[in-house]
């Protein structure tokens, strides 16, 4: 237990380090475009192919589930909204991203680390943290944009898959969207993506920043970051959602 | 010149250095060296600031660490260059880009100064046709030479290197050794070398600091080292065969 909160406590005192001293900023441009190349644009095929087809999936089960004739089919549209813009875009994208994006930060921040590119930063007298981290913190902040895409692609794949798959009219599927809309929960959707683009960036970053040891440490610490990452997503999640709609 | 006056560092229970107490000179190539475990990268990264001494001082010309602020050890290490055993180059950056990178953090100048100090430095450490190329393109000894391109291109007073011919086949080691040397000697730089190989320790070493678990156990010159009783260094210094010889001959000569 101790352990554990001696590593959130490294882990506060890190985010404090990483907006002091910060990197000149003509330097920092850069950093900051290659983040984006590497961490948003490079995630963007993955995510549009697993938010298509999963969307997709959404609205062949809700159609397989509605079993009963009196239930309309409007609600394939329906239910492929709700799963997709409250959780599945979100929450579901961002444990993915915690692997994919996650792992690579780990990795990449480890290997500095274990081939003493770190250790070189600090002897220049370059604040290491602000130079690795905070580019990828604010090129994370364009994440929103890659799960807004992931919601319309994820709806656009059920509404692919619930028309050509004869499960519904366009038009009912289309009604469905539009039943009982709630903007905020969009608003929502977006809160919390905002949070865990912070945590896809930070998270990973520590583990890889304090690994100790060679290669096969660089391995052990991009899983335990993707395990640290996923957790404190879905706790996040679980936080913001309670603080955020319920009543 | 940078003096160490009785530094001690700890780790846990386990005393790494026990007062070590010298002097590096400046425009020469000072050695350290001992054993492995004898505290020798210790006492190198105490000197850049890595470890936080447990007690003692250390100044560079006059500066002590220790009384400095954040902003006077930021400006100090400015003056810092580093060649780091396993050269520790930006893999994401070409050569150029590594060279030129201390340039572009802490200098005001523009890119055609930044190229041309760059293009400079490349020459001088005799590195051809690497400039656009990656670290994981060159040769090992490439490497050095782009990492010691790196830590000099910012007119370093002070130069730290750990191991700097580690990996190296000797000829290339020996280059590598030279190149040092001339560099310390070109820009009358305080040069801090961190080896156990003895070849580097006949070759450049104008100072010789031996450390035995973590105490100072000798001091002085390579000619000095033919010369010395002190039991300790003898034992480090002729552990092999050809130094053996070498020591026999140096003094049969002596004698002559």
């Amino acid at each position: 237990m101790i352990r554990y909160l001696s590593q959130i406590g490294k882990y506060f005192l890190m985010l404090k380090e990483v907006f002091n001293k910060p990197t000149k900023w003509s330097m920092m441009k850069q950093l900051i475009m290659k983040e984006i190349d590497d961490l948003v644009m490079g995630s963007l095929g993955i995510v549009a192919f697993i938010s298509f087809f999963v969307g997709g999936v959404v609205a062949i089960q809700t159609a397989l589930n509605l079993t009963n004739p009196l239930i309309p089919k409007y609600l394939i549209g329906f239910a492929t909204r709700q799963s997709v813009i409250l959780e599945f875009a979100p929450t579901f994208i961002s444990i993915i991203m915690a692997g994919k994006v996650g792992s690579f930060i780990t990795s990449s921040i480890g290997t500095m680390r274990v081939t003493e590119q770190i250790d070189a930063l600090e002897v220049m007298g370059v604040n290491s943290l602000n130079y690795l981290v905070f580019p990828k913190i604010v090129a994370m902040m364009l994440y929103p944009f890659v799960i807004g895409l992931s919601m319309f692609l994820g709806i656009f794949g059920g509404w692919i898959a619930g028309v050509y798959g004869g499960f519904a009219s366009s038009t009912e599927f289309q009604t469905g969207l539009q039943v009982e809309f709630i903007p905020f929960h969009v608003t929502y959707a977006f809160i919390k993506t905002v949070c865990f683009a912070f945590l896809l960036a930070t998270i990973p970053s520590f583990h890889g920043y304090y690994m100790k040891g060679g290669a096969l440490e660089v391995g052990k610490a991009s899983t335990t970051s993707f395990v640290w990452t996923s957790v404190a997503i879905i706790l996040v999640n679980y936080i913001l959602t309670q603080l955020l709609l319920s009543k | 010149m940078i003096e160490v006056k009785n530094v001690e560092k700890s780790f846990g229970e386990q005393k790494v250095l026990k007062g070590i107490t010298t002097s590096f000179e400046t425009g020469k190539t000072n050695l350290i060296i001992g054993q492995s475990g004898s505290g020798k990268t210790v006492l190198l990264k105490s000197l850049l600031g890595i470890h936080k001494l447990d007690s003692g001082t250390i100044s560079f010309d006059g500066r002590i660490y220790s009384d400095m602020n954040d902003d006077e050890k930021r400006e100090l290490r400015t003056e810092i260059g580093m060649v780091f055993q396993g050269s520790a180059l930006f893999d994401s950056m070409t050569v150029e880009e590594n060279i030129g990178f201390p340039l572009k953090m802490f200098s005001n100048k523009n890119s055609r100064e930044i190229k041309e100090r760059v293009d400079f430095v490349i020459d001088r450490v005799k590195l051809i046709n690497a400039h656009t190329k990656k670290p994981s393109e060159i040769s090992g000894g490439m490497q050095k030479r782009v990492a010691i391109a790196r830590a000099i291109v910012n007119n370093p007073k002070y130069l730290f290197c750990d191991e700097p011919n580690s990996g190296l086949d000797p000829k290339t080691a020996v280059v590598i050794d030279n190149l040092i040397q001339e560099i310390t000697e070109e820009y009358n730089i305080t040069t801090v070398i961190n080896t156990h190989d003895m070849n580097s320790v006949m070759e450049i070493g104008e100072k010789i600091v031996f450390l035995k678990e973590g105490v100072l156990a000798w001091e002085g010159t390579k000619k000095e080292i033919f010369k010395t009783d002190n039991e300790a260094i003898v034992d480090f210094v002729y552990s092999s065969e050809l130094f053996k010889k070498v020591r026999k001959a140096q003094n049969r000569a002596d004698k002559l």
